[in-house]
């Protein structure tokens, strides 16, 4: 279905007139809205597994300080999270790069929704298996480590290529903070070519692509990590 | 002085106009999105492919592209085709298109967790499609599903600030444009991030209220 999709998508623009012409700009965008996607992501997978760690075992200062991140970068909007970084730290002496905002911004974003995912994952992990690592005679940091985790990051796959999407489809609010990103370029050439149509349905085909092209990655990534495990009914 | 309470207090007012924008924009979208996606949920479900196959691709497309390239579209493009749109209407039905697409998800699991015996009894006692479905599946599908288009109706009122990309006087272009005459960013962007932290906090507390509510009513049928 998916690959179908993507296969229509390319016939038509192919066909298309506007296509050679704004292709080469546009990619260069979306090169830029990939590296900040694949960055940002990298951040995100980090600060979740870091934030639901110290929510779930961490010291009570730990805790809080994990719950106030969750709660704080889950409950305001991600552009104004991005403005926030742009716009404030600057005031308190931190002048970050916009490439640096964007990564930051949408990686601790991506990163608190993604904690709670992480939480969900460890906690579905049987409780049979904590006994068993007592039984065993394993410490706890250990048990976590080597028994639970590696089963949690098996389950905690699908719902991250949900989130990497997500991640995907935000990457267009930095180019309101003046990143050249694809949905900048797109605004750019919309100024000076006034081609509007053109250009915002390619821009769209190429999200669509990126976002297939992920989504059927993460897919594969399930699969192999899901590999020699048993699952379902004894046939 | 890193924080101003004289120039906080000065710019309330205006912040506070502009929230009822962002608020106007967040129920008008929604119930777009909730009408939208009840619509598509049952489109993906008829039995003529015909009609089923494009209305899956149009929800995985939208699923699939920003939201904001998705707001200049209706903005920048649709004046090409002779529909020139406000910037208010555009982004209100770029929200509610969007979130449309992601509540028929909602409403298409309400569905599918309908027995099918549902189905069954409906038919025996010959009642046409729009009837089965007016009086036998939406009102028992759509209860369960209230809390999941509870948390749609908070991701979209996070999603507001994308209309400040064009031009609408909402919350976040507000806090801009305070920002901009003078040159103080601190507290309007401050403000307008407590103010979503805050109606979060609280929506996400009421939509585990209703949830509670709904799981209590269930329970005593």
């Amino acid at each position: 279905m998916a690959i179908l999709l993507a296969f229509a998508a390319g016939v038509v623009l192919a066909s298309y007139a506007g296509f050679r012409e704004f292709l080469p700009g546009l990619i260069e965008g979306a090169w830029v809205t990939v590296q900040i996607t694949v960055l940002g992501a990298m951040l995100a997978v980090v600060a979740a597994l870091i934030a639901a760690l110290a929510k779930m075992y961490g010291p009570w200062p730990l805790r809080w300080l994990a719950i106030a991140y969750i709660e704080i970068f889950r409950g305001t909007s991600a552009l104004v999270q991005l403005f926030w970084l742009f716009f404030v730290l600057p005031h308190f002496g931190i002048v970050l790069e916009p490439l640096t905002v964007a990564v930051l911004g949408l990686g601790l974003n991506v990163g608190a929704y993604g904690a709670e995912v992480v939480r969900g994952a460890i906690q579905a992990v049987p409780r049979g298996q904590w006994e068993a690592s007592t039984a065993l005679n394993m410490s706890r940091a250990s048990a976590l480590s080597r028994i639970i985790l590696p089963q949690a990051l098996v389950a905690m796959i699908p719902p991250w290529g949900n989130l990497f999407v997500e991640l995907l489809k935000a990457t267009a609010l930095v180019s309101l903070i003046t990143l050249g990103d694809l949905a900048f370029r797109a605004q750019q050439m919309n100024q000076t070519t006034l081609r509007t149509v053109d250009i915002f349905s390619i821009v769209l085909v190429i999200y669509l692509c990126l976002a297939l092209v992920l989504s059927q990655s993460m897919r594969a990534l399930e699969r192999w990590a899901a590999r020699g495990i048993a699952r379902g009914r004894v046939a | 002085m890193l924080w101003d309470w004289n120039y906080t207090f000065e710019i309330l007012p205006e912040l506070a106009r502009a929230a009822l924008v962002t608020i106007e924009a967040t129920l008008i979208g929604f119930v777009l999105a909730a009408t939208l996606g009840l619509a598509l949920a049952i489109l993906r479900m008829a039995k003529n492919p015909a009609i089923s196959i494009p209305a899956t691709v149009f929800v995985e497309f939208i699923r699939s592209t920003p939201l904001l390239i998705q707001i200049f579209f209706l903005f920048f493009v649709f004046p090409h085709f002779g529909i020139t749109l406000s910037g208010f209407t555009a982004g209100v039905l770029a929200l509610g298109v969007h979130y449309g697409a992601y509540c028929s998800e909602v409403y298409r699991a309400g569905f599918e967790n309908i027995p099918r015996s549902q189905w069954e009894a409906a038919l025996a006692l010959n009642l046409g499609i729009v009837d089965t479905f007016r009086s036998i599946i939406i009102p028992q599908a759509i209860p369960p599903v209230i809390p999941a288009l509870g948390n749609y109706l908070i991701a979209l009122f996070k999603e507001t600030p994308l209309l400040s990309a064009i031009a609408v006087l909402e919350l976040m272009q507000t806090a801009k444009i305070l920002g901009s005459e003078s040159f103080r960013y601190t507290e309007p962007i401050t403000l307008v991030g407590l103010f979503f932290l805050v109606m979060s906090l609280v929506s996400a507390a009421l939509v585990r209220l209703v949830e509670t509510w709904l799981g209590r009513v269930g329970r005593r049928v």
